[in-house]
């Protein structure tokens, strides 16, 4: 059977038109299915006892009175559970990737506040937590690591002695005297360090999980609320040492991820254990206070950059540091995202050279796991330094990157990192930015406010998103479109949908390239043993990968049934179409069969099947894809700060993006906006604070602040639609995009607002203190 | 541990149960009522996943021991419509895209719920700052926002702008 897709479905009718979504009845009226909404016979309830020391050894550790309590059916500590550890690596960075040592519960010593010591599994979640407070816990503290700067060198505070150095992993300086040159003979040199802050995913729904190890079936049945399913069922299986094939991972409804649940963590072990010794089901559902001190943390990071520039304002190197804390037990392997980090620093410009090196390093604080765009430093970095030295040139920061920037003409463009852009649009993008938010009439408003003595700013952030990365165990995704027997459609996928709505795109892809009303198409996912292998949901790759596979597998069972039809009714193929579940002859309606009739003929009149053809009215295919999919956007954003205060109102957002054919427009701008709010959360409200003792001191959510409907302003959108070459559908990845470009966006427009005052920003969070700290300094050093 | 006697009206029927002085009703409703659409999202009283109607009010309902509700009259995401339709405000939130992945939605649902009864007629300063009790990571707020000014404004594809859904009647 052809392989070959059609350049454009049958009939267009769902691909790029605002679907409502598929999730949503069920959602909406309390009807979805979440981890802790899952309950099994016999299920008991666990609860952690936690480190709340960052760094010391364990000199007592009494589980005695818990064990005694009426209700507890067992209180294990690392001597009970950590022997029934094999291997522990995750299937994305492979086997041969530096990891932090690994074990379920703390053995001997705490490494940070939070660190799971000892679990409590009893008849109720109220009867586990008693039981967590009559475990009795020792410690002898140890000055803990706490910067990432100072524990790269350091050999003898090191946070996992077994390693004897803090450095996680590493990227050395090259020697590149092409570099070098450059800057020695540049017009102008500009150094600066950028930093960003820990931030914290914060899905609502919060981690947890649902295991039973059956002694009798010999058997691993986990409920997870997670991204990846099948990595889930690969890492226990090697956790274990048993076969995958006594494993089942299912996932319902997940309440958002956004990098924090692709992979399993060290509570999910402890629970895993826990079940395989007590055969009996287990449910750990995280409260919100673990969530925020002990699940993981992101963005915790720096760069230096030094930046060459000619004459004429235009880039011609860029050198950078990076530094990382990726904390005590980050996932995946180190938890450095340097490696892309690296590799798109120099983004949407024609920077022709670029030097960079990494540290990424452990300190005594909660673990570093991907968020939405976890290479994000590089824009942070980059834009941030594009406006610090446009004000130093006297450029205005548009006009500075309008000089720098990837045009249409320059394309193919090859980025110093070998990177080739076949399909970007970072001119376009930014002019329709301009455009949108009327970056003229602005500066002019902006002109008349700093005469009343008000501070406007403007800020521009512009980046490519290497969405869908096709690299190992994502470099190929996987759908079954079954046509069952009555002529409706099953879609089964390994994706691992959690608010992407994906339940409605990829019924969208289905109902187009077969020719099926979209509610003739369920989709299923999120269960091992029914869907195929695969790397699951993230890493904006389901449009292009998950889309590509159910597209190509749609277009199979399409020509199939066009097959069967033409010899049922002795028609040629190409005079047949298919809309509606009907195909029918090409102008002649009235010959006609039904998808329910050709899968009657499919599965029971198999003699009418063509000749050789084998029975069945269904297929599996596995798209495999390219190595990236460009997509790009630029945001701008406009804000007032109130001196006096600090505080920072956001006037305007404005995006504009290249995500190439847009699946469903609706879902598109609700990614873009979810993302635009968690930078811009990041930016003024978010910051996980450890004081100089490793203690967290943002453990609820009033004072780690999620911005709220309040403090948003209103997001506005523009698109280019480039399709992509490199897939079938032209689809691009898009997910992440709104976390990335978004936090510079609002710190140059913070720090354009304060120029006049002579003001740099080159740190965040900028909540009010921040601000307010800034102008008062500025007012100190001009008096 | 103690185990007191409580009833309430849940949706329009009655529900009594033993339970700990200490359980929530967030956890009554969850547990005991089998009525999962109250979500956890804080246990602290922040995120107002867990919001339900007592006696027409928004209360958070992690916030409250269910002994407290003994003999209140309650109505939770599950009771706002009839079995298997959506209420306008669901409707609302449905065309405009004001969920993803759920999680959050039951409480804003029910929050709008008792901010529309109170204030039919809101501006979008007052939806903003009416929705500040409530989080959402997925949206960043903007279909919310104008799921809300959808009802408020009659366009929800139902017959009336104001939440006429059978919470409010049971609240009454
Ligand atoms: S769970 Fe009740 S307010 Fe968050
Ligand atoms: S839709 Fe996911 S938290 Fe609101």
């Amino acid at each position: 059977m052809s392989t070959a897709a059609p350049a454009t479905p049958t009939a267009a009718r769902f691909i790029g038109t605002s679907v409502k979504r598929r999730e949503d009845r069920r959602m909406l009226t309390g009807h979805g299915h979440y981890i802790d909404d899952v309950v099994v016979p016999g299920l008991l309830h666990a609860a952690f006892v936690r480190s709340d020391l960052a760094r010391g050894r364990i000199t007592r550790l009494d589980v005695e009175a818990a064990r005694e309590l009426e209700g507890v059916r067992a209180v294990y500590t690392a001597a009970d559970l950590n022997g029934g550890q094999h291997e522990y690596w995750q299937t994305m960075v492979g086997r041969d990737a530096p990891y932090p040592p690994f074990r379920a519960l703390a053995d001997g010593d705490v490494r940070y506040v939070g660190e799971p010591i000892a679990i409590v599994v009893a008849d109720t979640r109220y009867i586990a937590e008693d039981g967590c407070e009559l475990v009795e816990v020792d410690y002898d503290p140890l000055p803990p690591v706490l910067d990432p700067h100072v524990a790269a060198d350091d050999t003898e505070q090191v946070v996992h002695p077994e390693l004897g150095t803090n450095v996680a992993s590493e990227i050395p300086a090259m020697p590149n005297p092409d570099l070098e040159a450059a800057f020695a003979s540049a017009a102008h040199v500009f150094e600066e360090t950028i930093s960003q802050h820990r931030h914290l995913q914060v899905p609502m729904e919060t981690r947890g999980l649902v295991a039973h190890w059956d002694p009798g079936a010999r058997t691993l049945r986990i409920w997870a609320s997670t991204q990846s399913p099948h990595e889930y069922r690969a890492f226990f299986a090697r956790y274990l040492a048993i076969p995958e094939n006594c494993i089942r991972v299912t996932m319902d409804d997940v309440g958002g991820g956004f990098g924090q649940k692709v992979f399993a963590m060290r509570e999910d072990m402890t629970v895993v254990l826990a079940t395989r010794k007590l055969g009996r089901p287990i449910k750990w559902i995280e409260d919100r206070r673990e969530n925020l001190v002990a699940a993981s943390s992101a963005r915790a990071e720096d760069v230096r950059v030094r930046m060459a520039v000619d004459a004429e304002g235009r880039i011609q190197a860029v050198d950078v540091e990076h530094t990382e804390d990726v904390g005590s037990y980050p996932v995946p392997g180190p938890g450095s995202s340097a490696a892309f980090t690296a590799m798109m620093f120099t983004g949407p410009y024609k920077i022709p050279r670029l030097g960079f090196r990494n540290r990424a390093v452990f300190t005594n604080t909660n673990g570093r796991a991907p968020y939405r765009g976890p290479w994000m430093m590089e824009t942070v970095g980059r834009e941030i330094m594009m406006d610090l030295v446009a004000r130093e040139l006297g450029l205005d920061p548009a006009e500075f990157r309008l000089r720098n920037i990837v045009r249409s003409e320059d394309l193919p463009f090859t980025t110093p990192t070998m990177m080739v852009y076949d399909s970007v649009t970072p001119h376009e993008t930014l002019l329709q930015a301009v455009d949108l938010v009327d970056y003229e009439a602005f500066r002019a408003e902006q002109e008349r406010a700093r005469a009343e003595g008000r501070y406007l700013g403007i800020g521009i952030s512009v980046y490519v998103e290497p969405s869908s990365m096709g690299f190992g165990l994502m470099s190929q995704e996987v759908a079954t479109v079954r046509v069952d027997s009555s002529g409706k459609v099953q879609l089964i996928m390994g994706t691992a949908s959690h608010g992407q709505s994906l339940e409605t795109t990829m019924a969208q892809i289905v109902a187009d390239h077969l020719g099926v009303d979209i509610d003739d198409v369920v989709f299923i996912q999120g269960d091992t043993d029914i869907a195929p292998y695969n790397a699951g949901t993230g890493g904006s790759r389901s449009a292009v990968y998950s889309g590509g596979a159910a597209r190509e597998a749609s277009v199979r069972v399409h020509e199939k049934a066009i097959e069967i039809v033409a010899h049922a009714m002795e028609a040629a193929p190409e005079d047949l179409e298919i809309d509606g579940g009907v195909i029918s002859v090409r102008g002649t309606p009235s010959r006609s069969m039904t998808l329910r009739e050709v899968a009657e003929l499919a599965y029971v009149g198999t003699d009418s099947l063509p000749p050789g053809m084998e029975p069945g009215l269904e297929a599996t295919a596995r798209y495999k894809g390219p190595r990236f999919t460009w997509s790009n956007a630029a945001h701008i954003c406009t804000v007032e700060v109130d001196v006096a205060t600090g505080h920072v109102t956001i006037l305007r957002y404005v995006v504009s993006e290249d995500c190439g054919v847009m699946i469903n427009p609706m879902v598109v701008d609700g990614q873009i906006d979810g993302g635009v709010v968690q930078g811009i959360g990041g930016v003024l409200y978010e910051h996980m604070i450890y004081d100089d003792n490793g203690n967290p001191l943002t453990t609820t959510f009033l004072d780690y602040l999620v911005p709220t409907a309040a403090e948003v302003p209103d997001i506005e959108h523009g698109h280019i639609e480039t399709p992509a070459p490199g897939n079938p559908g032209g689809y691009k990845g898009m997910g992440e995009g709104g976390a990335i470009g978004s936090p510079p966006a609002v710190v140059n427009a913070v720090a354009d607002a304060l120029a006049p005052l002579g003001i740099r920003v080159t740190n965040q969070p900028l909540g009010p203190n921040d601000v307010f700290a800034l102008v008062e300094a500025a007012r100190a050093a001009t008096t | 541990m103690n185990e007191v006697p409580v009833t309430v009206t849940v949706n329009d029927e009655r529900y009594r149960a033993f339970v700990e002085p200490r359980k929530t009703l967030a956890d009554f409703l969850r547990e005991d009522c089998v009525l999962t659409g109250t979500h956890l999202g804080c246990e602290h009283g922040v995120c107002g996943a867990c919001t339900v109607l007592i006696d027409g009010d928004a209360v958070r309902s992690c916030l409250m021991f269910a002994v407290q509700a003994d003999g209140a009259e309650v109505v939770t995401i599950e009771g706002l419509a009839p079995p298997g339709e959506l209420g306008p405000v669901q409707e609302a939130f449905r065309e405009e895209h004001g969920l993803q992945c759920g999680f959050c939605t039951p409480g804003f649902v029910v929050s709008v719920h008792a901010f529309l009864a109170a204030n039919p007629r809101p501006s979008r300063t007052e939806i903003r700052e009416a929705l500040s009790g409530n989080l959402c990571r997925c949206t960043g707020y903007q279909g919310i926002v104008r799921a809300v000014e959808r009802v408020a404004a009659g366009i929800a594809g139902a017959p009336t702008a104001a939440p006429t859904a059978t919470g409010d009647e049971a609240a009454s």
